[in-house]
């Protein structure tokens, strides 16, 4: 790969790549992002690779392309595959499938029916990506290069204009310059405090001291949320070129990329990006003729969800254990090695390209009064069209996930949406016109986070969400100060409690005051918001824990010790399904006679609930009221008359 | 000399820049709770006992007074329903795993906290950290170190330095509030100290 | 593990303290494990002190103080996860391997964790075996996928 040392030079190469492929040839795009990989993609890019040497179409240079590409968002129904020039999308495609794909659509130019997108209402067909409802609703600055570029090669990102504003800001902006207009964009780190990152910019560019260093944080550790993941995995240049601007911006002359070890393709994809970008010499000395110096490193993160304060990654990138400290000061004064530091999350970094090359206006054209710009969410849970979705800033929580997400399968009804992981809280149905942004969302007692949105139907047991999150802070805390590690475990005890059917009068105001202290007298955030979650669900589903703790009934049917599953010996037609699924063994009956559940076995896995078809609806589940006796054993026979009634 | 004008309580207190709201707070004799401090370390900010109500930036929060800096028209409260409430919880936290801890019980008498508000726990170590910091900081020995995070977070000695430089030294004993420094010595000498008899 | 291996992973990074995550982890993914000569190898040459290289194995969950099995089992319990049935298929697993999370089989052949989200939480449940992501997996599914392991 030749050094580039100019703009121009870089031009040139940009039209060297281009002029060497035809848009017109064909070219099959393979999600590979890890959650195809996980759904068999690596099998569907074999299986096409077999077919074009069975047809002898070779790979890349003679008639037909195959391009692994990262994550496009559309995960329900991976493996995804777009094939070029036309644009059509296959859903669901199966290595079996590959066969028909190459014969039929690439070389026949037919489309093939049941591989197509159906909506789900009105039966409509899509063959495009553009027209799935799914891609329509959204707005994919970020994250629709994704299905055009394969991660591990720099020049499609360069034919799809990469480095095109690292160019710009070098040969054409001063570094304050290119603080002022981030600072006018409005663009609001993405990570989940949503701090005007211009101004973060501007402190540490002012601040005295050197070297400077900026940092990418990849740590993204809200279960729930892997938008960073699929922006890394997918096209890590975006990233990689925004940090090298903010570094100019900054002064910094030394970069990290700080990533969850969880993310093994996201670590082997940005160190493979650094080592390419290094080759054309858009990292290293000199960088494009502008005299600006700037490196680079991959540094692993070891499973600390605490990793992602910032304070607490620095300690990290120190070799050191991930203990958060006080701010003030804050990083951008004294941060790695005490030296001044920015930290962005990756979408945030992403963001700046599009910024350089198309204005501030690019963002502030979008979204609303306080929050500009697009925003990646996770939409996952119980939502039909889970995966990731890029929308601007203002749309309603009912458009993301109705008109974007499908609504919520099986029919059943909507309960919460949690917003912003562990920090943030569950925002229920009255809410859902909100337009979702970083203030309306605090407003109603949640967070936007770095945007993991989990969906959540009748069948989740809001106080076990609590105490899930509650469980999870517990042993991600660092440990360090007391009123973060002493009240989670006093607040898990207690909603532990309440879920075992042990709850006691006055839990909830115990709650509530653990709550205030661990909120109030934390060293860092994931101490200050943990008790969000438990507070925030007290504020919108108060009446699910007084159900709990006075009733001890489980509303949703969730919490095991407090429910119990019963065969109704009315309804029950002893076709022995639940008896012979049973893990437990702890279903007694035979051909005609009733099914009993020995309530000391059960194990209330749910699966006689499940497997009892729907024509009979035998069992059922009971909480907060005694499970009736069992039958007796001489009454259990069922005498089949002409209509099938019992005894 | 860089001087800060602050407000403590209600009192002008003049701090040299750089010094923290507890240190400044101590130049003017106003006394302020603390658990984890200890002249000869560095801040540590675990316990969070020194905390105290600021106004700053139009704002007000709890910092810990101990590592906070001293800003120009910072406004401090060093007592408050707000800070004696959460003074109180935290001892009553603490108190699970130290009820007899003298230190302990005297800042519960202040406070009001209840010893018994919450079901003992196993392990009567309250974490702040003195031995270990004392022994990285000014001995430098590195014999007692902490273990794993969040509520599973432990001190232990570590048997083979511990077995070397502690039978004369000891000096973290003193400066445990729980005296569980001294329990966690004497277990680890007798369960898993290196075998001397062993290298023949 | 040998101290020329130890060394070689040493020497792939600048030789200060700040390297010591990424050596560690290095050597884990290596070894399996961290015995303790490994740490005390480790500590001599990048001077750093025993008690801090023992909070790090200790505070980090990628470490592991003792030997894993031949094939490692990461069940996510992230929240998708969790509301789409994992405490299930941990369950299920628990049975079929006759381990806890945190815990390796008699013959070492499966060491079983759960891990806080790793990012397809759109095909949850979520099981990876080694490098390999299993998503949308019943419970009942995972005794086929997980028989196929020697």
């Amino acid at each position: 790969m030749p050094r580039i040392n100019s703009p121009a030079e870089l031009e040139e190469l940009r039209k060297g790549i281009l002029s060497k492929r035809d848009p017109k040839k064909p070219c099959i795009a393979v999600c590979t992002g890890t959650g195809c990989l996980a759904l068999g993609a690596a099998r569907v890019v074999a299986a096409f690779k077999e077919e074009f040497k069975k047809k002898a179409l070779g790979t890349k240079v003679d008639l037909v392309n195959i391009r692994e590409t990262g994550c496009p968002g559309f995960c329900e129904r991976g493996p995804l595959v777009v094939i070029y020039p036309e644009e059509i999308c296959y859903l669901r495609v199966k290595p079996a499938d590959a066969e028909e794909i190459v014969s039929q659509t690439v070389l026949a130019k037919k489309i093939i029916d049941r591989l197509l997108y159906v909506d789900p209402l009105t039966g409509e067909k899509s063959v495009h990506e553009s027209e799935i409802p799914f891609y329509k609703n959204q707005m994919r600055h970020l994250i629709g290069n994704n299905i055009k570029i394969d991660p591990k090669s720099i020049d499609d990102y360069l034919a799809v204009g990469g480095y095109s504003a690292l160019a710009k800001a070098l040969g054409q902006m001063t570094p304050e310059h290119v603080v002022e207009l981030v600072k006018d964009s409005n663009l609001r780190g993405r990570g989940g405090a949503g701090f005007p990152a211009g101004k973060k910019w501007e402190f540490a560019r002012k601040s005295p001291g050197n070297p400077k260093y900026v940092v990418v944080n990849a740590d993204e550790g809200d279960p729930g949320a892997f938008m960073d993941r699929a922006v890394l995995e997918g096209n890590p240049f975006s990233v990689l070129e925004g940090l090298t601007i903010g570094a100019y911006a900054i002064g910094s002359h030394e970069g990290y990329f700080y990533v969850r070890q969880e993310y093994p393709l996201a670590v082997e994809n940005v160190t493979l990006a650094i080592q390419q970008a290094e080759e054309y010499g858009f990292l290293g000395k000199n960088i494009l003729g502008s005299g600006f110096d700037f490196t680079v490193r991959v540094h692993r993160g070891a499973g600390a969800f605490v990793c992602g304060e910032e304070t607490s990654l620095l300690m990290s990138l120190e070799g050191k254990p991930g203990e958060p400290r006080a701010r003030p000061p804050y990083p951008a004064v004294k941060g790695l090695r005490e030296k001044p530091t920015n930290i962005n999350n990756v979408e945030t970094w992403a963001n700046v390209p599009l910024i350089v090359n198309n204005g501030a206006e690019f963002l502030t054209s979008i979204g609303t009064k306080g929050s500009k710009g697009t925003k990646i969410f996770s939409l996952v849970g119980k939502v039909n069209n889970t995966g990731l979705v890029e929308v601007p800033m203002g749309i309603t929580l009912r458009d993301i996930i109705y008109k974007v997400g499908g609504g919520i399968p099986g029919g059943k009804r909507f309960k919460a949406v949690q917003s912003g992981g562990p920090s943030g809280g569950c925002i229920p149905e009255q809410y859902l016109d909100i337009k979702v942004d970083f203030d309306e969302l605090k407003k109603v007692g949640a967070i936007m986070g770095s945007g993991g949105m989990i969906v959540m139907d009748e069948d989740t047991c809001m106080v076990d969400v609590a105490r899930y999150f509650l469980n999870f802070l517990t042993g991600e805390s660092c440990g360090k100060c007391s009123p973060c590690r002493e009240g989670i475990r006093q607040m898990l005890k207690i909603l532990t409690r309440i879920c075992e059917g042990k709850g006691e009068e006055g839990d909830i105001e115990l709650l509530e005051e653990l709550g205030e202290t661990t909120r109030d007298a934390s060293l860092c955030a994931l101490g200050g918001t943990a008790p969000n979650p438990v507070l925030n669900t007290i504020r919108y589903f108060r009446d699910e824990y007084e159900a709990h703790i006075k009733e001890k009934r489980c509303p949703a049917f969730v919490c095991k010790h407090l429910i119990a599953y019963h065969i109704d010996p009315g309804k029950c037609q002893a076709c022995m399904t639940c008896l012979r699924k049973c893990p437990a063994q702890a279903i007694t009956g035979g051909k005609k006679q009733i099914h009993v559940i020995d309530q000391d076995k059960c194990t209330k896995c749910g699966t006689c609930f499940e497997v009892c078809p729907s024509k009979f609806d035998a069992v059922e589940r009971l909480s907060g009221v005694p499970v009736p006796p069992p039958v007796p054993e001489d009454a259990r026979r069922i005498v089949r008359e002409s209509k099938g009634k019992k005894r | 000399m860089n001087e800060t004008l602050l407000k403590i309580d209600g009192r002008d207190v003049r701090a040299k820049q750089g010094m923290t709201i507890l240190e400044a707070a101590r130049s003017a004799g106003i006394f302020i709770p603390t658990l984890c401090h200890h002249e000869k370390l560095q801040p540590y900010g675990a316990c969070r006992i020194c905390v105290v109500e600021a106004d700053a930036g139009g704002r007000t929060s709890l910092v810990a007074s101990c590592l906070y800096p001293v800003e120009p028209d910072l406004v401090v409260r060093t007592r408050s329903e707000k800070v004696d409430k959460t003074r109180k919880m935290i001892l009553e936290l603490l108190l699970a795993h130290a009820p007899d801890s003298p230190r302990l019980q005297e800042l519960a008498q202040e406070y009001g906290a209840d010893r018994d508000r919450f079901d003992k726990e196993s392990a009567f170590c309250i974490l702040c950290g003195l031995c270990v910091r004392y022994c990285n900081e000014v001995k430098k020995k590195n014999a007692v170190g902490f273990f794993d995070r969040g509520a599973s977070r432990e001190i232990n000695f570590i048997p083979e330095i511990a077995s070397k430089e502690c039978w004369n030294c000891k000096e973290c004993f003193p400066l445990c509030p729980t005296s569980y420094a001294q329990a966690a010595y004497h277990l680890t000498e007798a369960l898993a100290f290196p075998c001397r008899s062993s290298r023949r | 593990m040998d101290n020329d291996k130890i060394d070689k992973i040493i020497d792939k990074y600048p030789s200060d303290p700040s390297s010591l995550i990424q050596i560690l982890l290095d050597i884990q993914h290596e070894h399996r494990w961290l015995p303790d000569e490994t740490l005390k190898r480790v500590s001599e040459k990048l001077n750093v002190p025993l008690s801090r290289i023992q909070h790090i194995i200790t505070f980090y969950k990628a470490f592991s103080v003792v030997p894993k099995g031949r094939h490692e089992i990461h069940v996510c319990t992230g929240t998708a996860c969790h509301v789409r049935g994992a405490p299930r298929l941990l369950s299920a697993i628990q049975d079929l391997t006759g381990i806890k999370p945190g815990e390796t089989d008699q013959d070492l052949k499966f060491s079983l964790e759960t891990v806080n989200c790793v990012g397809c939480c759109a095909l949850g449940p979520v099981m990876v075996v080694d490098e390999e992501y299993h998503g949308n997996m019943a419970p009942a599914e995972s005794e086929e996928v997980l028989r196929k392991y020697e």
